[in-house]
């Protein structure tokens, strides 16, 4: 496994990445608030939030995942029984112990019932905040969809300005796509190095670069991952006889970096995986011309990647997934890695798997939570894949 | 004297309180929990009389003859009882060597569990005459099984009378030693005990006293849960939640929130100023957290329950345990251990885990209030304690924490206190 | 003296039980039939069931959420989900799709021992429920039929906004009709539409009135048990058809005469006049043990006079009726209505409401392992509520379909002492 070399420049975007996934208190939210006058943030739930709208509306848009394995849950568990995932948990907890008090807005996508619900539950607990729910556009006719959520849209900039002072006009939405847009390209070029040699970018260090970006202005987050692509560009490294995995499954509670490192360091590389899928969720950028809300809302309906949380319209659809995947990734195997108790995630699950299988996809599977401690039998269930994909095709 | 009786029968154990005219409590009674739910209540209620008899002759006896004599006297009651038990059990087994044994090896294997008994009855007799013995069990089959198991295993003869054959003849005959009626009472044993420590006169005159008070139970209150019924009438049982919520009060009169971890269940309880309950929560289906997972944890590191504690309490290092499920336990202990982590560690790490979990359900009922109590087995962990203590006050301030040693008793003192209020009705 | 045999008592079954059972097994008749008649056959949820819709096209209505419960019901539950984990369902999923999925590849045998038809058409009612997306999804991979999405925007601000309303509308005009032209061969007929919709309303009046009937004391139904029946009809294939109405016009009837003659409800163990605990209920029933579970309430003489789940098909009681005036507008308010659409603070105002409407001594929350969308915030509601009423509530855990997960001892000790607790409480404030 490549360490983050002793070059300075490498090393040194991976450590500012790692004190920002650190960073469950948000301070850096905090100071970058101080920072300004007027300034305020806006925190979102996995797993899409239309970031240009909030940007637009004058705010920083903070995606909210939970706090892995680094909070330890007082208050969030008297919220839920133990058979609901972990990650609603967490983030109570965070809102509870006045972690989250930096953010003047939270808004719930459709992502599941626990997301739903909790925006229900942020709006007896927080009644002065504002909160939205996010119905995302699952109906098949484009048009129809597009005109819906171009509608949501326009609410959604509009009420985020009331919170922000900010009125944010065509221009401004504009303008924030442009910036998103080139937060797209850096993601892909990263996602592109990975694919390509996976060797010079370890998973846990591209992981961190985005969930870095998930707290930081787009501005930041771009110049970062241009400079880490820029610093290991160079570099010697060796590639190692490992097998080329996609993780599939772990696209809103996040699993923690330990497992993450797990899976590389039993002997595989993760080429492609939907972590934080919903921060490139676009297979394309918005286009830049022509009414920036109906672009907006269109590219999301038109050209936003696979998920198990949106409707698939195509009956071959959820068959074909994997193998698409796969191929675009030139991979040699799945890794399902779903939280624990989680709908979205595990009811997908046989019918991707079915369709990997009948592709002669090898597959593993097994469940996580965000703050799972111990990675033994991860360990030995990804080391044995891929020595099985070595050694026998997976078979 | 009228009085009332509570009986709580409990998963491992069943407990039996009485209470007497002013509601003072006059005795009390524990025994393993049986399958005969109508013989465990009743034997619990015996053990609860003769305490009850004790506490009547206590004062007599002490005022005539001192309190080393009252003292004798309690421990040739219970050698008395004891050897009476020994005397039923190794009947039983004798009546079944001829079935379980082969022709061959019958007159050796009476042999060897005549040998065994008589070196049990020895270390009986010198457990009375020691006048500082050490702590053990006070369920005869405790205390007999792990007697028993132990000479077994000095006398077994790999060749012959092993040591599976003489436990096979054991573990056949306990359980019905166990299910029996008690022969003998208070008067049968009460009597040996005073011959046996000479029949002193004085002690004579305040025993006489003591037997002869007639003790009328008025009211019988009974709780206890996971029964397909309880061997008491629907209108004398109570739930044991509100039993439980009743005695912690009756304990300790400012409780407000009250903790009850057992063998396999969590209760957090907040009652009002009368001891009545004004919500609960309790585990459910998944019993993490519970004291069996300590068990497991003892188990899996070979060390005895009770050393837990102590283990814990020589950690200096924060080490976090993200799961209290038992299927996992091990693995998870094990897997630390690989990574060097110390065992003393993870035990604390493992202790401020179960407290966590009982920090949510705390949470959900209600919070914790002033003042707190905490009961059950886990209790008496002093590791336990030390976590619950420090998360209390860590997420609602100061708060003053009650343990007693009688903990066990909280739900039959609640049933009968339930059983004083109907009386009293 | 030789003991005379004890006469069985007569179970006692009101004409509307009657007709119930008789609706009911014409329909699976028709069902069984489908493939030799023609029928077309149109699979839809409960939340959102479009039932009017899809019987002015002549086609049946079946719903995988009834057939899971009556799977439930009938004891087939445990094998049937065993079955959909040997498929590689995880245990951590709804039981109901496991349960459905397991009855389908175990014969799609339907609760009247006869094999249910293929769907000619998915109808996917995307209402206060995650799961059905996944669900219909499933079985799209074993049906190889058409489906179409109805998404019903959610609650979030308490109320179905206009452009939400248009929104659902425009989907039924240009997506769901057209699809169920397809599917039958029939062109939308407006005119029959409109006809069930006030054969709806009719039915929906008498619904109310019966529900609105346990705030008598005693009161003549048990609103969250004996509720599943009464809403069964109206939230299946009977809402808006004449067999539908004359259920509900009997029912009334019958349960106006007990009220006049201050009975209390049927229920399986004889009648339960005397009533001393007036509770509202929160959450689904468990089915694998429901009668059961209806016992431990009844005999500690307890009833419900009110429940959510009974609203989980639609909202009646709070004005909502289907206006033949405006069907597809009508049909939009009746999805974005049905009780897991709604906002949590619009379900603590109905909880609330109903605890003080229905004069209520307790209300109790039966938490269900499986179901995301009631229960993962009931803790909190249990807060929410008990802050607002200064009642307490008792707090259940249990399933819909996994028997696994149904502790009768573990049940009946918490719903008993939390009665206890009541009682108790009641003496502290008397005395």
């Amino acid at each position: 496994m490549n360490v983050a070399s002793a070059d300075s420049g490498r090393a040194a975007i991976v450590d500012w990445a790692r004190s920002k996934y650190e960073d469950v208190d948000l301070r850096g939210v905090r100071e970058w608030i101080a920072e300004g006058k007027g300034r305020r943030a806006a925190g979102h739930l996995p797993v899409y939030a239309p970031r240009e709208i909030i940007r637009a509306a004058g705010m920083l848009p903070v995606g909210i995942y939970g706090g892995g394995d680094q909070v330890e849950i007082i208050r969030g568990d008297a919220f839920y029984q133990s058979y609901i995932c972990h990650l609603p948990r967490s983030v109570i907890e965070l809102a509870q112990s006045g972690r989250l008090d930096a953010l003047s807005a939270m808004l719930f996508p459709s992502t599941c019932d626990v997301i739903r619900n909790l925006s229900g539950m942020w709006q007896l607990l927080y009644p002065d905040l504002y909160v939205r729910y996010l119905d995302l556009p699952q109906i098949r006719d484009p048009e129809a969809a597009g005109s819906f959520w171009k509608r949501e849209l326009e609410t959604l900039l509009r009420e985020l300005g009331e919170v922000s002072g900010v009125a944010g006009e065509a221009e401004e939405v504009r303008a924030s796509i442009r910036v998103y847009n080139e937060v797209r390209r850096a993601t892909r070029a990263l996602y592109e190095a990975r694919r390509e040699e996976p060797w010079r970018v370890p998973t846990e260090e591209l992981y961190l670069l985005i969930r870095a970006g998930e707290v930081v202005p787009p501005e930041v987050y771009i110049e970062k991952v241009r400079a880490y692509l820029a610093a290991i560009a160079g570099e010697p490294a060796r590639m190692k006889d490992r097998s080329r995995v996609v993780v599939v499954g772990a696209f809103c509670e996040q699993p923690p970096l330990g497992l993450i490192k797990t899976i590389e360091r039993s002997g595989c590389y993760i080429v492609d995986e939907d972590f934080l899928i919903g921060s490139r969720l676009f297979t394309r950028d918005v286009p830049e011309d022509g009414d920036p809300l109906t672009n907006l809302a269109d590219t999301l309906v038109r050209h936003a990647e696979k998920t198990s949380v949106l409707y698939e319209p195509d009956p071959k659809g959820k068959g074909d997934l994997m193998r698409r995947r796969v191929e675009a990734a030139r991979a040699d195997g799945i890794i399902f890695a779903a939280p624990s108790f989680c709908d979205p995630a595990l009811l997908d699950r046989p019918m991707l798997r079915n369709g990997a299988e009948a592709h002669d996809i090898p597959c593993i599977a097994f469940k996580y939570s965000e703050n799972a401690g111990q990675f033994q039998q991860f360990r030995e269930q990804a080391g044995t894949f891929a020595d099985s994909i070595k050694l026998w095709g997976g078979n | 004297m009228k009085c009332v009786v509570g009986i709580d029968l409990g998963s491992t154990t069943t407990k039996a309180v009485i209470l007497d005219e002013e509601g003072r409590i006059l005795g009390r009674g524990i025994t393993n929990s049986r399958s005969n739910y109508d013989l465990a209540a009743k034997v619990a209620r015996e053990e609860a009389l003769i305490t009850a008899r004790f506490a009547l002759l206590r004062h007599e006896v002490e005022k005539r003859a001192g309190a080393e004599v009252l003292r004798s006297l309690l421990k040739a009651f219970r050698l008395s009882q004891t050897l009476a038990q020994l005397a039923r059990l190794e009947e039983l087994i004798l009546g079944q060597i001829p079935r379980l044994v082969a022709e061959p090896l019958r007159a050796a294997a009476r042999t060897s569990v005549g040998s065994i008994f008589d070196s049990i009855r020895t270390e009986e007799e010198a457990w009375f005459k020691d006048p500082d013995p050490p702590a053990r069990s006070d369920f005869f089959r405790d205390a007999a099984g792990s007697a028993y198991m132990r000479l077994a295993e000095e006398i077994g003869d790999p060749n012959g009378v092993n040591f599976d054959l003489l436990v096979g003849l054991y573990d056949r005959c306990i359980i019905q030693v166990e299910n029996e009626p008690l022969e003998l009472g208070f008067r049968d044993h009460i009597g040996s005990a005073l011959e046996r420590i000479g029949n002193p006169d004085a002690v004579r005159e305040g025993v006489e006293q003591a037997v002869h008070v007639p003790l009328d139970e008025i009211c019988t209150v009974g709780t206890g849960y996971g029964r397909a019924r309880l061997p008491f009438p629907k209108e004398q049982i109570r739930s044991e939640i509100l039993c439980h919520g009743l005695g912690a009060h009756r304990l300790f009169p400012d409780t407000r929130t009250v903790l009850d971890i057992g063998g396999q269940d969590t209760k957090a309880i907040q009652v009002d100023d009368e001891g009545i309950v004004t919500s609960f929560q309790m585990n459910d289906r998944c019993a993490a957290g519970c004291g069996r997972y300590l068990g497991y944890i003892a188990d899996e590191m070979n060390i005895g329950l009770h050393e837990l504690g102590p283990l814990a309490d020589r950690s200096k290092r924060r080490v976090k345990i993200n799961s209290t499920c038992t299927v996992f336990a091990g693995a998870e202990l094990r897997e630390r251990l690989s990574l060097g982590e110390k065992r003393e560690d993870i035990i604390a790490g493992l202790h401020r885990a179960i407290i966590l979990r009982a920090m949510s359900l705390l949470a959900r009922s209600g919070g914790v209030q002033n003042q707190f109590t905490f009961t059950g087995g886990v209790a008496r962990n002093s590791a336990a304690v030390k976590a619950l203590r420090r998360l209390v006050e860590e997420n609602y301030g100061e708060r003053t924490l009650n343990i007693s040693a009688d903990s066990i008793y909280t739900g039959a003192l609640g049933a009968s206190l339930f059983a004083q209020r109907e009386a009293a009705a | 003296m030789t003991e005379t045999a004890q006469p069985k008592p007569e179970v006692q079954k009101d004409r509307s039980m009657v007709l119930q059972k008789e609706m009911i097994a014409r329909h699976f008749e028709r069902l069984a039939a489908a493939p030799e008649t023609k029928e077309p056959v149109v699979y839809t949820f409960v939340p959102g069931n479009l039932t009017e819709l899809v019987r002015s096209f002549g086609a049946l209505p079946v719903l995988p959420e009834i057939n899971a419960l009556q799977s439930g019901m009938r004891g087939k539950s445990r094998d049937y989900i065993a079955e959909a984990e040997r498929l590689g369902h995880s245990e951590d999923v709804c039981t109901y799709v496991k349960c459905d999925i397991g009855m389908l590849k175990s014969g799609n045998i339907g609760p009247t021992g006869k094999r249910l038809p293929k769907p000619d058409l998915l109808l996917l009612s995307y209402t206060g429920c995650y799961t059905f997306m996944k669900w219909f999804e499933l079985l799209r991979e074993e049906y190889d039929c058409p489906t179409v999405f109805l998404q019903v925007p959610y609650q979030g601000d308490g109320t179905l906004a206009p452009e939400h309303r248009q929104y659902i509308a425009d989907q039924l005009r240009n997506e769901v009709v057209p699809a169920l032209e397809q599917a039958t061969g029939k062109t939308f007929d407006e005119e029959r539409l409109r006809h069930y919709l006030g054969l709806s309303a009719a039915a929906e009046d008498d619904l109310v009135a019966v529900l609105q009937s346990a705030k008598k004391k005693p009161s003549p139904i048990d609103a969250y048990f004996g509720a599943v029946y009464y809403v069964g009809p109206i939230f299946s294939a009977f809402r808006g058809t004449e067999e539908g109405a004359e259920y509900y016009r009997t029912l009334r009837a019958e349960v106006e005469a007990r009220a006049a003659a201050g009975l209390g409800p049927i229920t399986p163990d004889g009648p339960l006049d005397e009533q001393k605990y007036r509770l509202v209920v929160e959450g689904p029933p468990n089915w694998t043990n429901f009668r059961e579970f209806w016992r431990m309430f009844s005999d500690e003489k307890a009833v419900a006079v009110a429940s959510t789940y009974s609203k989980v098909g639609g909202t009646y009681d709070f004005g909502f009726r289907h206006d033949p005036k405006d069907p597809l507008g009508t049909l939009a308010d009746y999805c974005g209505g049905c009780y897991t659409n709604l906002n949590l603070p619009s379900r603590v105002d109905m909880l609330v409401n109903y605890i003080r409407e229905y004069d209520a001594d307790g209300f109790v929350i039966n938490s269900i392992k499986s179901c995301n969308s009631f229960s993962a915030w009931q803790l909190m509601i249990l807060r929410e509520v008990e802050k607002r009423t200064g009642i307490p509530g008792g707090f259940i855990e249990s399933d819909l379909v996994d028997p696994r997960y149904f502790s009768p001892a573990n049940i009946k000790n918490r719903l008993e002492s939390y009665l206890q607790m009541i009682e108790a409480r009641r003496r502290e404030v008397s005395a």
